[in-house]
């Protein structure tokens, strides 16, 4: 630690840093616009203007850029010096002479970093006299609004589009005062982290299009701490509600997970929860006529529950305790996974590796830290997109290491930029066809996902002997497979990614082989997978029996009635499969938020809460235990949580006293009791009881407007805000008002810091972990390991089969995900239908691009339009993966192409 | 009196072709360095003349070599020659590029050697067309004959040599944002440390130098630098190419001593004012340094001389303000360039100097108020070294500042009777 004098006070900070973040850490109120935590200092704005003095006896000083000075033992430096303050006034009236001053109909107002910088400085009148510059906006897409005339030129928006997410389609155009931060020419923002221009922009330049449609300001939204549905890796979420609509979603920090960013998907993907789809009643579809009344269900289901033999089908996407519930109601014998075979099967294996100990299951972060990358047939960009984008970061800071010895620190993006130009870190990946990250790769190989896997095995042999070999791989293979094994063997920090996205078990098995191959005693080597929902980790970590097995169970008669849980069964596994496990049901409990094939078949369908309307626990791809939280209390009573249903029906059951349940930290300490392996889960964050001084944590700020009048043309009387039973957050303005713990912060807020750069305030040290840690609780326990295992199934090399082609399912950030699709903007962003063939195909099968091919596949026939791929190995057919216009198909599987007449 | 720079500078004939400048003994210090001196040993030569960058910062040339690092077998530096001449007023490096590109040329190989750059580039401006022209055939001539490409002169030593033409942004002249626009990218300057030595084109060790500055190099190699120190009788080293715009009689460029006072230049050399003009002003090194009046006439042109007059030499080409044209107007000028050039980096260069142009432009125009010079001094403070990302708009202020202090009553007479009096 080394000392420095601050307005000639001590303080013990760390060496190194620079003094912006330096004097944010220690709590000063210094303004900044260009500077971000995670992008480092380029001493663009000027705002951070501090004094630094040579010495104890200099009265003078000179003043500098705080994000541009490192931090040295016995600096001197003023904050407070009037020529300092006076200089960041001036910096902020100048930023002021062309700002529209529209806060009023700017949707940042309120939570702007502008308005927040210039009431700090004590900038209020205006001395600028002529007339502003102004700018035309531009159509950036469905998901971005752009209104340029706000902007400041603080340089962010292009740092982070460009350079931190590798964006091509946004630049600053022009110079001198008519710089201009906008595209080539109108058009739809291609880049998958588009949204977190609305965060990173210091005002109002790029907000977030879906919130404008139904607008709302932060401080009337109530919010709660919440985990992204939409991908495995549990990205956290503020997510905001008026009225009883989800208005937003930002991002809110986690140091282990997402940082400061989520993606597109994650961000933009919460209308479904306001979807006009959304199932609002209970359904009895045996009564003529249908009956939603809940006295109705409530008989029915006691009938039913109490003499019919009752299975249940859990679901990858519902929360640990909506799961846990089903299991406690239907008994452990007749709980199954409600996953497709295959999928089943992929994550038995990745279980397997993760839970064996042989490797560790980075975090974003780690993978972040990581020096060599090696991708085994994953597409990150639409699989897991924030592990795309840590990917980069990995590969973007590895020279890094290098500028520091010719004395750049990490920090200093400006002087990084200039140094490292085109040096990268090292990053191979194997995937059928392109990818987004391939522009990074030091090799990309496009092949088929047996090639992929025996190259691996090939990379785990020349690691460790003990590694079976795969027999007579080709030169080159063996080439490449030398360098990969040279390489990342060499590195300090090595990573394997792989998942379950092609869906192909032998990849698995590669990628766990290296990474055992790679790991010694005193240190394991990363190995990342990629999983297909938000939940998948924590169901399979249930180790339910298959759909199969409960098809057969139900087939002997062992059991007559399902319950579904939160998963439409016909988006995973082949359409005449689930007809036939519904064929064997006399009744078919559904409970979802939304309408799907499945709710169609039920006999009895039952609305449930989305994440938005209620608590859970989920595991995401590294293991790690988080909880979201009920942003609001539906106005509809229907959207009850699948737990607090399912709970309810024991009574019908065991006649147990549903009173003694119905709480969620009960369900998890129960589960934990009874399946050790989730031990750990119930601490990731504070239980119901939780206070602070006697009090709870509200979800509305302080500001909160029109509780009295927003519901006063139903009734003039105010009601009764709800209670919140199962959480220690409160639903209202009420309760305390200081730090809460990180996993129960609803939305970052400070005295004179309104927008989300408030999170500073909030973390131990600036860009660090929140305090008292980051949110969420790893699973997976640190084994100690005695020898290495390796697994030897080695698929044969590929070869295509006269007349058919391996069809490879293609994932798609926009469109492979089932909740998401339902944002307009995400619908209008997503595939259509396609057939990605290579070249030496399309000449065989005498097709061009988007003329029609004819494909059978699995009892299925489809026309397709013609995707010619060049880098795509002959013999290999993509589909986009999940889309709506497909229906499932049981993976791996052949299809035959053939022109249609 | 010599004029190593500018002696075989004819207005009378075009530049001297190689065969011509090498029987007129040029390339010597080429051949002189490579085959007898080591790159250190030129360096040092260097540093000894005390050859100050003729580019405007006034720092000692070899002393800007010796923090290249060295030593660094097969590591990539580069040379650039910075020939982006835009500061208005300056013309001086135009005459060097069109009168005699080899000696550019020359200069350039033997300050490669030095610092054991192997990639040279000629940043040039985009309207010194006729430049571009000779200095494209002096490059080709310089490889046919041996003196570019590999193993130069059996010396073992290899350097490549590029032309570049901007597209015509002053800030490409400031050699961190010059090397930017090098690479492709916005000409936006960069920050400093690092110093372009350690991390400069494309992250690597670069030195960066004004055509004139390595003009002087190969008659230092060729004479030492005792000869060089004792070309000017003052405190600065060498030869200066001093130039004068104006209302004078004979506007124009010449090579002298370097220490020559403004007045000599002025009454000497360019034969004075122009009938019915009276000199009220100079900037005495192009657009960017304060005004000198006229009790500093007798002011040396040094560096140090015209530094503790108040301005600075910057390039040694002087712009005079007579007293039938309106210091408002002038300087709003020079604002509107500077606001014009800025390149849109830092907050108080992008924001501040519209405002002082417009400032300017409305007390020109007879719309100032008494506050607005309240103002245009608030400007001058606060874009001072240090507060702004690189040196345009504190150069951009020094002759707002001086103008302010020695035109006030102008300003004010602009304001109080709302009108230009010189219109």
């Amino acid at each position: 630690m080394a000392i420095i004098y601050i307005d000639h006070k001590a303080y013990e900070v760390t060496p190194g840093k620079n003094v912006l973040e330096t004097c944010l850490t220690l709590g000063f109120n210094l303004p900044y616009f260009c500077w971000h935590p995670a992008m480092g200092s380029v001493g663009a704005c000027r705002q951070c203007a501090v004094k630094l003095f040579k010495d104890e006896e200099d009265t003078k000083g000179r003043i500098v850029m705080s994000c541009m000075e490192m931090v040295k033992e016995g600096m001197f430096l003023s904050v407070e010096d009037p020529a300092a303050k006076a200089f960041r006034a001036q910096v902020i009236e100048w930023l002021m002479t062309n700002h529209p001053h529209d806060c009023a109909v700017c949707d940042e107002g309120g939570a702007c970093h502008l308005q927040d910088m210039t009431v700090m400085t004590g900038h209020t009148y205006r001395r600028f006299q002529y007339q502003k510059r102004s700018y035309k906006n531009q159509y950036l897409g469905p998901f971005i609004h752009h209104e340029m005339n706000r902007c400041i030129q603080c340089y962010r928006c292009v740092r982070f589009y460009k350079d931190y997410a590798g964006g091509k389609d946004l630049d600053v155009f022009a110079a001198h005062n008519h710089v201009y931060f906008g595209r080539a020419e109108d058009g739809i923002l291609e880049n998958e982290f588009s949204g977190n221009l609305a965060e990173v922009c210091p005002t109002g330049v790029f907000t977030d299009k879906t919130l404008k449609a139904h607008y709302t300001r932060k401080w009337d939204m109530t919010m709660a701490p919440s985990i992204c549905q939409h991908c495995s890796l549990g990205c956290n979420i503020i997510a905001g509600e008026r009225y009883g609509e989800l208005r937003q979603i930002t991002s809110r920090f986690n140091a282990e997970v997402n940082g400061y960013f989520i993606c597109d998907r994650g961000r933009f993907g919460y209308e479904f929860v306001n979807s006009k789809n959304r199932i609002q009643q209970p359904l009895i579809r045996t009564k003529v006529p249908d009956t939603n009344d809940k006295q109705n269900l409530y008989q029915h289901l006691k009938k039913i529950l109490s003499t019919h033999k009752v299975m249940g089908i859990a679901s990858p996407r519902a929360s640990l305790e909506a799961n846990f519930a089903l299991r406690q109601l239907v008994g452990s014998t007749n709980f199954y996974h409600g996953i497709s075979e295959t999928e089943a099967r992929l994550m038995r294996s990745i279980l397997q590796t993760l839970g064996s100990g042989q490797v560790q299951s980075p975090s974003l972060k780690e993978i972040e830290a990581a020096d060599a990358i090696l991708i085994l047939g994953e597409d990150l960009h639409n699989s897991a997109p924030m592990m795309a984008l840590a990917v980069r970061q990995a590969i973007r800071k590895a020279p890094f290491e290098a500028a520091q010895q010719i004395g750049i620190p990490s920090w200093h993006d400006a002087a990084l930029l200039g140094f490292t130009q085109d040096k990268k870190g090292t990053l191979f990946i194997a995937y059928p066809t392109k990818t987004k990250l391939d522009e990074l790769a030091a090799n990309t190989m496009h092949r088929a996902p047996d090639d992929i896997a025996r190259i691996g095995y090939a990379i785990a042999n020349m690691l460790n002997p003990l590694s079976p070999s795969p027999e007579d791989i080709g030169q080159d293979d063996l080439k490449l497979a030398k360098r990969i094994a040279g390489i990342i063997k060499q590195a300090e920090r090595p990573l394997i990614i792989c998942g379950t996205s092609l869906c192909h078990e032998a990849l698995i098995k590669a990628a766990t082989n290296i990474a055992v191959a790679l790991g010694t005693k005193e240190k394991k080597a990363g190995l990342s997978f990629v999983v297909p929902e938000c939940n998948s980790m924590g169901l399979a970590m249930m180790e339910a029996p298959s759909l199969m097995q409960a098809a057969e169970a139900l087939k002997k008669g062992e059991a007559d009635t399902l319950i579904v849980l939160e998963n439409d069964l016909y988006r995973g596994t082949q359409k005449k499969d689930i007809d036939d496990l519904f064929s064997y049901c006399k009744e078919l409990i559904v409970l979802d938020h939304l309408h799907n094939e499945t709710t169609g078949k039920a006999s009895v369908l039952i609305p449930v809460a989305t994440f938005a309307e209620a608590e859970g626990t989920m595991v995401n791809n590294e293991g790690r235990a988080q909880r979201f939280f009920q942003v609001f209390d539906p106005k509809n009573e229907n959207f009850r949580e699948s737990w607090r249903w399912l709970d309810e029906f024991k009574q019908f059951k065991n006649g147990v006293n549903p009173e003694d349940l119905a709480a969620p930290g009960n369900l998890i300490t129960t589960l934990v009791a009874l399946m050790p392996q989730f031990k750990g889960a119930e601490t990731a964050a504070p239980d119901a009881g939780f206070r602070i001084n006697g009090q709870k944590i509200p979800r509305e700020p302080h500001r909160y407007s029109g509780r009295t009048a927003m519901l006063a043309n139903i009734n003039v009387s105010e009601p009764k805000p709800s209670e919140d039973q199962n959480s220690a957050l409160s639903f209202t303005m009420e309760g305390y008002r200081g730090m809460p713990p990180a996993p129960l912060t609803p939305f970052f807020w400070a005295p004179g810091w309104n927008s989300g750069q408030s999170v500073n305030k909030y973390q131990e040290e600036v860009g660090g972990a929140l305090q008292g840690g980051n949110p969420g609780k790893k699973l997976f326990p640190e084994i100690p390991v005695a020898g290495k295992t390796f697994l030897n199934d080695i698929p044969p090399a590929f070869t295509p089969l006269p007349g058919e082609w391996l069809m490879l399912p293609l994932s798609h950030i926009f469109g492979s995900e089932e909740l998401s699709i339902y944002t307009p903007g995400i619908a209008e962003r997503a595939p259509r239908p396609y057939l990605a063939i290579s070249k030496n195909d399309a000449k065989r099968l005498k097709v061009l691009d988007e003329e029609i091919l004819q494909l059978q596949l699995q009892d299925q026939i489809y026309q397709l339009p013609v995707l010619i791929k060049e880098e795509l190995p002959d013999g290999l057919a993509g589909i986009p993966h999940h889309i709506p216009e497909l229906t499932a198909i049981a993976w791996p599987a052949n299809g035959i192409l053939t022109k249609p007449k | 009196m010599e004029m190593p720079l500018t002696q075989h500078i004819s207005s009378n004939r075009p530049a001297l072709h190689l065969k011509d400048y090498t029987s007129v003994g040029g390339y010597q210090s080429v051949h002189k360095a490579l085959q007898s001196l080591t790159p250190q040993e030129v360096t040092k030569m260097v540093q000894d003349s005390d050859l100050k960058g003729r580019g405007g910062a006034g720092f000692n040339t070899g002393m800007k070599w010796s923090f290249v690092p060295m030593n660094t077998t097969g590591q990539t530096k580069y040379l650039i020659a910075n020939a982006d001449e835009m500061e208005p007023g300056t013309f001086k490096d135009r005459l060097l590029l069109e009168g005699n590109p080899h000696q550019l040329i020359e200069g350039m190989i033997v300050s490669a050697y030095a610092i054991q750059a192997n990639i040279s580039y000629i940043f040039l401006r985009w309207a010194y067309k006729k430049a571009a022209r000779l200095i494209q055939t002096a490059i080709h001539e310089a490889y046919a004959a041996g003196y570019l490409g590999k193993n130069i002169l059996g010396s073992g030593f290899n350097l490549e040599m590029h032309l570049h033409t901007g597209v015509g942004r002053y800030i490409c002249g400031e050699e961190t944002a010059l090397l930017n626009a090098l690479e492709g990218k916005r000409a936006t300057p960069r920050t400093k440390p690092p110093f372009p030595q350690v991390s400069g084109l494309f992250g690597k060790p670069t030195i960066v130098n004004n055509v004139e500055t390595l003009c002087n190099i190969p008659h230092i190699v060729n004479n030492g630098p005792d000869w060089f120190r004792g070309l000017s009788p003052g405190s600065d080293a060498g030869t200066k190419l001093y130039g004068i715009s104006g209302r004078v009689n004979r506007p124009g460029l010449w090579e002298l001593p370097m220490g020559t006072t403004m007045r000599e230049l002025i009454e000497t050399h360019a034969g004075g004012m122009k009938k019915d003009f009276r000199f009220r002003a100079a900037l005495p090194g192009g657009a960017s340094t304060d005004f000198l009046v006229e009790e500093h006439l007798d002011v040396k042109m040094d560096y140090q001389s015209v530094s503790a007059a108040g301005s600075r030499l910057g390039t040694g080409t002087m712009i005079i303000l007579d007293d039938q044209t309106c210091p408002v107007g002038f300087i709003h000028n020079l604002e509107h360039f500077f606001a014009q050039e800025s390149c849109g980096w830092c907050t108080p260069c992008r924001e501040g100097l519209p405002w002082t142009e417009k400032i300017l432009l409305s007390i020109e125009n007879g719309e100032g108020r008494q506050e607005d010079l309240d103002l245009l001094a608030m400007h001058t403070r606060y874009m001072g070294p240090g507060n702004t990302f690189c040196a345009l708009a504190p150069g951009a202020m020094e002759p707002l500042q001086s103008g302010l202090k020695y035109f006030r009553a102008d300003f004010e007479r602009h304001i109080n009777e709302k009108n230009c009096p010189w219109r």
